[in-house]
């Protein structure tokens, strides 16, 4: 089997940092020798944060995948997503982006300005091998809260079967990292995400 | 964090662990009795997974005032035979210093690791520094980790280095073993003794007459390093080619070695034990090398030891050609010794030397890539959280300041307040430095009066900052009596590396509660007239800077609210825009709420041309409804 090399891109704050956890210790669960690279404390505010995931059989890689290696980007925000995309990704990279917005300050300020969105979604479509679009921000909110995105979006990854990663793994990582409340939000978020893209396969 | 994994007694599983987490477990399976730590990112969550485990482990854990502090107490812990662990982030470890170089003549007794985490980059820090650099000049061996698994395997091994030879031995960690995760092999936990006890036979001594001991220890230190199980070398041994490299960046180079074929040409050897060097194994990977290049995060430090090594030895070795960062063939970002190596830098260097190159893309993706116009994309810069009551600080400190009209300065120093140099602060903040800086720089511009400077100056420092540095400082500025206000931004705890507690939080490492040692009473206790604010209240905060900015002596104002990030701290209600009440450009504010004040909750509706609330970012500070000059901002309760 191949080694698996995924980026999550998004905004400080969105969970990437929870959501790479879940991800790498499902592909542990699946045999693979794991390795992640992340970046958290100052970029935590507010900042473009991006987690690498790797997955090899065999020796453990390093935590850094090199640009133009990445499989797949996992994007929580839109215009990182594409930034992610573009600079990691290659011809046979395939992308899953919630398309909601969350505007960097300079866009706020008036010094920059945030591409149109239906635009950015169709220059990452352009990039990617395959796209899915999946408003988990929305599927969070029907969860209970919205920011539990982050495990509707995982929830759509592993529905879109391109990571060796089975949703039964997931949902036991669940009961192991998490309890009560935020257990039942984190699962049903995660049923969404991955019912959502199910019914389109 | 993983605490199950973490402290699951099952040899021989394989778990996932951060960086942080497994250096936590190499000191559990060490025999670990006591850990002390002040938080900095990246190292704060080596204490920070010890601490829940530490009663039920039989260990004492601590979150300490601050570094020097800290390796005093694991200090005592070795002293009395028992092994000690300190942590830090690099900008501690000049905090530490004076103890730990007096620590390496005195010598130690129970194992005691220095962990200290450096971050290449700056992905969360203020500058970027190299430890090896201190290992040296305090004359203490170091040690560096490729992976996380060989950082819990080399904090094991770390323990036993320190008794043998009676030095504190460091580990340098960086970010991207730090803030990394990785499979780990588990190994036997091991419980603290518990026989710990001062031997009235020793004497811990710092005298200069100890400097010669000091060098027959690191004598020792080097002959075990010769035998380290963390240096090794891979490739034919009779490549001419040679890659010398250490931590992470190790792996990178192995990485590009098999991207680019090499592996019949270039010989790579992995370094664990960087200071001392071990000579004879150097020297033995040397012999028939021509080209060695250097592969090391921050700055060209193994390239220098190496140059001088060979220097000595030339007339045996025969010549050589050194590539690294000092010789400008491996860069950062821009300078030597600037910037994280990441695995492109270590591609390109590698390549270089085997003389290969490899496209990982298509060219007909390269093309597309170039239409994205990467470079025009909106920056994204770090910014306060929506509702974080720092942004309510800063907008009424700098609204004082221009009421007062003298051009009064603002001074700062490091945490998440540090953004109050940046956009997202009003660039109020004109000087950061080390910790608790401001107050002491403060206490000598307000001396300067005689020398004609009549602007009024505040510092602004944070909770958890007034403990670790401020005191000494405050003590300075009201014995000499500085007109100078220090303005505590009081969230009620070190929020920037994750909400570990301080005294003034009731709360100690271990989870019991202790009696909190409020600022206002130390500040009073000093004498110094204090007073406390809330700064979501923005036109009373505004009245309560300009008051003091205007009397005499030294103040202090605390600026009380909790970090909205505290799991403590609950979402109530928002804030919502009034759409009939807002007129949008109409208004004449120029999209205050938006473009001035700057939350990150407060978004432009482009379809509606109106301000908007982020319900998803919006924590309901409440601060833009005081602020809307239309008034068009009111609170929506919550479900």
């Amino acid at each position: 089997m191949q080694p698996v090399n995924l980026v999550i891109a998004g905004v400080g704050g969105q969970g990437n940092v929870v959501a790479s956890e879940i991800l790498a210790t499902a592909l542990a669960a699946s045999g693979y020798r794991v390795s992640v690279g992340e970046t958290f404390g100052a970029s935590q505010r507010g900042g473009s944060v991006m987690s690498h995931v790797r997955g090899a059989r065999g020796e453990t890689p390093g935590p850094l995948i090199p640009k133009g290696l990445v499989d797949i980007v996992l994007g929580f925000e839109p215009l990182e997503t594409l930034r992610v995309t573009a600079e990691y990704g290659r011809e046979t990279t395939r992308v899953v982006v919630n398309p909601r917005p969350v505007y960097p300050l300079a866009v706020q300020t008036g010094e920059a300005t945030y591409p149109d969105p239906r635009e950015l979604i169709e220059t990452l479509g352009t990039l990617a091998a395959e796209l899915t679009v999946v408003e988990a921000t929305e599927l969070a909110r029907e969860a209970g809260d919205v920011r539990a995105q982050n495990l509707a979006m995982v929830g759509a990854l592993v529905g879109t079967g391109w990571l060796p990663v089975q949703p039964d793994a997931v949902v036991r990582i669940l009961g192991e990292r998490f309890a009560d409340e935020v257990l039942r939000l984190n699962r049903e978020a995660f049923r969404l995400g991955l019912d959502a893209v199910r019914q389109r396969v | 964090m993983s605490l199950h994994a973490l402290s699951t007694d099952a040899p021989g599983e394989v778990v996932i662990l951060s960086g942080n987490e497994a250096i936590a477990r190499g000191g559990l399976e060490a025999g670990l009795g006591y850990a002390a730590a002040y938080p900095g990112s990246p190292s704060s969550e080596v204490l920070g997974s010890l601490a829940p485990l530490a009663r039920d482990g039989g260990f004492y854990a601590e979150w300490s005032t601050n570094e020097k502090v800290a390796i005093e107490g694991a200090a005592a812990a070795s002293f009395a035979g028992v092994r000690a662990m300190t942590v830090m982030k690099a900008d501690g470890l000049n905090v530490a210093l004076d103890p730990l170089t007096s620590l390496a003549y005195s010598g130690t007794k129970g194992g005691l690791v220095v962990v200290v985490c450096d971050d290449p980059g700056a992905h969360s820090s203020t500058k970027e520094e190299d430890t090896r650099y201190l290992a040296r000049a305090c004359h203490l061996p170091l040690l560096e980790p490729a992976t996380v698994e060989e950082a819990k395997e080399m904090t094991r091994w770390a323990f036993d280095l320190s008794e043998a030879v009676g030095l504190p031995v460091f580990l340098r960690s960086v970010t991207r073993i730090a803030h990394a995760r990785g499979s780990v092999v588990l190994g036997a936990l091991r419980p603290p003794p518990r026989t710990a006890r001062y031997d009235l036979k020793d004497r811990f001594i710092t005298l200069s007459v100890f400097h010669q001991v000091l060098h027959q220890r690191i004598a020792q230190a080097r002959a075990r390093f010769e035998q380290a199980p963390f240096n090794r070398c891979e490739g034919p041994a009779d490549a001419s080619r040679l890659v010398i490299a250490s931590g992470p960046s190790f792996t990178y180079a192995r990485e590009a070695v098999r991207l680019l074929g090499a592996g019949d040409e270039v010989r790579v050897l992995k370094l664990g034990t960087t200071w001392p060097l071990p000579e004879d194994l150097l020297g033995a990977q040397l012999r028939g090398a021509r080209q060695v290049l250097f592969l090391e995060e921050i700055e060209p430090f193994l390239e220098t030891e190496v140059k001088s090594y060979w220097a000595q030895h030339a007339a045996a070795l025969g010549p050589m050609t050194f590539l690294g960062k000092a010789s400008g063939h491996v860069a950062g970002s821009g300078d030597p010794g600037v910037g994280e190596l990441t695995p492109e830098i270590a591609l390109r260097a590698v390549g270089a030397l085997a003389g290969r190159e490899v496209a990982l893309r298509s060219e007909a993706f390269a093309r597309k890539v170039e239409q994205v116009k990467l470079g025009e994309l909106a920056p994204r810069a770090l910014a306060f959280c929506p509702g974080c009551p720092h942004r309510a600080s800063f907008w009424a400190i700098k609204a004082a300041l221009e009421l007062d009209g003298r051009q009064g300065v603002v001074l700062g120093d490091i945490g998440c307040y540090t953004l109050g140099a940046m956009q997202t602060g009003y660039f109020t903040l004109k000087t950061v430095h080390a910790m608790g800086s401001g107050v002491g720089l403060a206490s000598g511009f307000g001396k300067l009066d005689l020398l004609g400077f009549t602007q009024p100056v505040v510092a602004v420092i944070g909770d958890s900052t007034f403990y670790h540095a401020v005191v000494p400082a405050l003590v300075n500025a009201r014995y000499n009596d500085s007109p100078v206000l220090v303005v505590v931004l009081d969230n009620a705890t070190t929020a920037m590396t994750g909400h570990q507690p301080h005294p003034g939080t009731g709360r100690h490492a271990m989870g019991d509660l202790a009696p909190a040692l409020p600022i206002e009473a130390i500040a009073r206790g000093l004498g110094l007239p204090t007073e406390v604010q809330d700064p979501l209240q923005v036109d009373e905060t505004v009245e309560s800077v300009y008051r003091l900015l205007r009397t005499d002596g030294a103040k202090l104002l605390i600026l009380r609210s909790p970090c909205v990030l505290l799991p403590s701290v609950k979402r109530l209600r928002r804030a919502a825009v009034d759409t009939t009440r807002c007129i949008g450009e109409a208004c004449g504010c120029g999209r205050f709420c938006n473009r001035a004040f700057s939350c990150p909750a407060l978004v432009w509706d482009r379809a509606l041309e109106r301000a908007r609330v982020d319900e998803v970012l919006c924590s309901g500070c409440g601060v833009c409804i005081d602020l809307c000059p239309r008034e068009a901002i009111a609170f929506q309760e919550l479900a």
